[in-house]
């Protein structure tokens, strides 16, 4: 099973958020609760779901990881874009390692999502 | 301007208190996001890649200097200390706390201003000619017309829960500023042979996924029946528009499916039912609201073409400026300036909470207090006089809205794309920021003359690339951003939908491209040609010829 974790947008703010090992939300990417087996998924899952209940997070939803010596990082480029960007407002983009460039395209092709035009 | 009555007034009053109701469940978790949802884009706050983003409405892109230093306090206090204008002649802030929305309504409706009507399936922000009533050309001013369409189609109960978003545009001079042939309707202004205004109604047209040029419905409709015929337009269009499939939804599917003739029999049978009842609009409404738009008090003042010629003498730069981004006004003495919001590597369309404050202020000193917002993500101040055009250049000029690029390559419209946008497939404003620099020398832009370079990060067409003269749509393959160059777009009157060139190319090769087709059309243009003739006159060959050499020599 691929690794994966949850992220969805923070209901009072908007800001991109991660759930983490301690079932709360994090800002940061590499702090988020793996999701490698089907017994991790069902637990975050409900995790998820009680937050979109509770109206923490809106809409939640897992995204594909990679994990490299406690760095986790999205695998597709519009995911890379959300934890670190956005890569045209320097002020705003999140910390990254020194040996990655985030911003560089690839990873396989995401969907689209949002409210419309 | 459009001064709001008490009627107006209430309206946006009540629904600010009733969405800070709205908000207050939601985060209480009495309302799920999927109930919340159709609540937030009634009020123009969508949800985006990192935040959410509040979209205001900025009716005909006309703004005073009041409610434009509002903006400013709403992206200092509220957001992150900067706008982007849109396309539509709105803006939107990136980073607004749910929270804090209705506090932001509340503000906006102190000034007039609202977000109603800004996302969703709804009737959209109304546009019109960011020149009117200033320019030469026109034939009457289309903003009291299209204030009356504001008032009619805000929040009007038959038109809640249309197929799709629904956009207008109304222009009052042949040469069309407004894009009226890519809306569902355009309202274009004309004088019958009696020298009455009435408007000519087109339909139909679209950019997104299937592009189509609006067509003739009437060739001129009296002003007075201007309401009732928009209403049968939109009640057949609300009856017949397809609501099961998304992509099939627009007016524009609806008019090529049924054809222009067919739409017209329906459109004309129904407004005959209804043309002689209470939409009827009596001259003396028409009146009332154009006397909102009544010209402002000129002074007598001469042109003074000697002063005007020595400061262009003296300054390089500000010649530049006068002969790019200064257009003639109807009133001697006075000038209409353009304000680029396109620095060069800059992001187009981005405003700061500082540069808002400071256009505001010169708007009060050199443009009786008011500003226009361009479909092209620019500004304009409508009534500058001539003689204060030097002082009013070096003022821009200090907050980066003086660079001398307007309708040349420098000045592109650009979509937000993958840095913002959840709908988007590839990012779009490196690529507007990467041709800026390459294009940087200005005499360079001035050479190759009017070039409209238009950049969509997705399908959707937001930054309007199928009616670039030079188009670029961001589209993405496993993961990987390539960038599809479209030619000979065009949005004014006689208008065209660009040529697919070829294939796509990556985003390290892009610029090269659209450098190839500047080049190419450098040596074919004969005198006087813009990029749009001379690409009318020789076709796609020659570009396809030299942007992809090894086909080329492939088939030879």
């Amino acid at each position: 099973m691929a690794l994966r974790i949850f992220t969805g947008n923070r209901v009072a703010d908007g800001i991109v958020v991660y759930l983490d090992d301690a079932g709360g939300w994090t800002e940061t990417v590499s702090q988020s609760r793996l999701v490698a087996t089907s017994e991790d998924q069902a637990a975050a899952t409900e995790m998820a779901d009680k937050a979109s209940d509770d109206a923490v997070v809106a809409d939640p939803y897992l995204i594909d990881v990679t994990e490299d010596g406690g760095e986790i990082r999205p695998v597709r480029y519009r995911e890379r874009i959300r934890a670190y960007g956005p890569p045209v407002h320097p002020d705003f983009v999140k910390t990254t390692p020194s040996d990655t460039d985030h911003f560089t395209p690839g990873g396989g092709a995401s969907r689209p999502s949002g409210d419309g035009a | 301007m459009y001064r709001y009555d008490p009627l107006d007034q209430r309206l946006v009053d009540e629904r600010v208190e009733q969405f800070r109701d709205q908000v207050a469940r939601r985060m209480a978790g009495e309302i799920t996001e999927d109930e919340f949802k159709p609540l937030r884009l009634m009020n123009g706050l969508y949800i985006q890649l990192h935040a959410y983003m509040l979209r205001i409405a900025i009716p005909y892109g006309m703004l005073s200097s009041t409610q434009l230093r509002k903006l400013a306090h709403i992206a200092r206090t509220y957001d992150r200390g900067y706008g982007h204008f849109t396309t539509r002649q709105c803006i939107q802030f990136n980073w607004p706390k749910l929270e804090d929305t209705p506090e932001i309504l509340a503000e906006l409706a102190e000034v007039q201003m609202h977000a109603i009507q800004t996302s969703g399936n709804s009737f959209r922000n109304v546009t019109a000619d960011q020149y009117a009533g200033v320019s030469a050309d026109e034939i009457d001013d289309s903003r009291p017309y299209a204030e009356i369409i504001r008032q009619w189609g805000a929040l009007h109960p038959e038109f809640s829960y249309l197929p799709r978003k629904f956009k207008i545009a109304v222009t009052g001079s042949p040469n069309d500023r407004t894009a009226a042939k890519f809306h569902d309707i355009g309202v274009i202004l004309k004088k019958n042979d009696a020298v009455e205004t009435g408007f000519e109604i087109i339909i139909g047209g679209g950019q997104g996924r299937t592009p189509m040029i609006a067509q003739t419905v009437r060739e001129f409709l009296p002003r007075h029946d201007l309401l009732s015929y928009l209403e049968a337009i939109m009640r057949i269009y609300n009856l017949m528009g397809r609501r099961d499939n998304i992509f099939k939804a627009k007016l524009k599917i609806l008019v090529y499916k049924l054809g222009i003739d067919e739409m017209q029999k329906l459109v004309e049978e129904e407004w005959n039912q209804i043309k002689d009842g209470p939409l009827k609009l009596p001259q003396a409404e028409i009146d009332r609201v154009a006397a909102h738009f009544a010209p402002p008090p000129f002074e007598t003042v001469e042109s003074d073409p000697r002063a005007f010629d020595i400061h262009k003498f003296e300054s390089l730069a500000f010649a530049r400026w006068a002969r790019t981004n200064v257009a003639a006004h109807k009133q001697p003495g006075y000038a209409i300036v353009n304000l680029t919001l396109k620095p060069t590597g800059g992001v187009p369309g981005d405003a700061t909470a500082e540069q808002m404050d400071a256009v505001a202020d010169l708007a009060d000193r050199y443009s009786l207090g008011e500003i226009r917002v361009t479909h092209e993500q620019n500004l304009v101040f409508a009534h500058v006089k001539e003689a204060d055009l030097y002082r009013l250049w070096r003022a821009l000029d200090e907050i980066g809205f003086a660079t001398p690029n307007l309708s040349l390559i420098g000045d592109m419209i650009c979509c937000p794309g993958l840095d913002y946008c959840g709908l988007a497939n590839a990012r779009s404003i490196p690529v507007a920021q990467r041709i800026g620099k390459r294009f940087a020398d200005l005499d360079r832009q001035l050479d190759i003359g009017e070039l409209r370079l238009k950049i969509s990060g997705c399908i959707n067409a937001c930054g309007h690339h199928h009616v670039g003269h030079v188009g670029i749509l961001g589209v993405e393959r496993k993961g990987e951003e390539y960038y599809q160059i479209t030619l000979g777009g065009n949005p004014a009157m006689d208008a065209t939908i660009g040529d697919v060139v070829g294939p796509a190319f990556s985003s390290d090769d892009v610029v090269d491209a659209v450098e190839t087709v500047v080049t190419t059309y450098v040596k074919l243009r004969a005198d006087g040609e813009r990029f749009l003739d001379t690409y009318r006159r020789v076709g796609a060959e020659p570009f396809k010829e030299r942007l992809y050499p090894e086909k080329t020599d492939a088939a030879a």
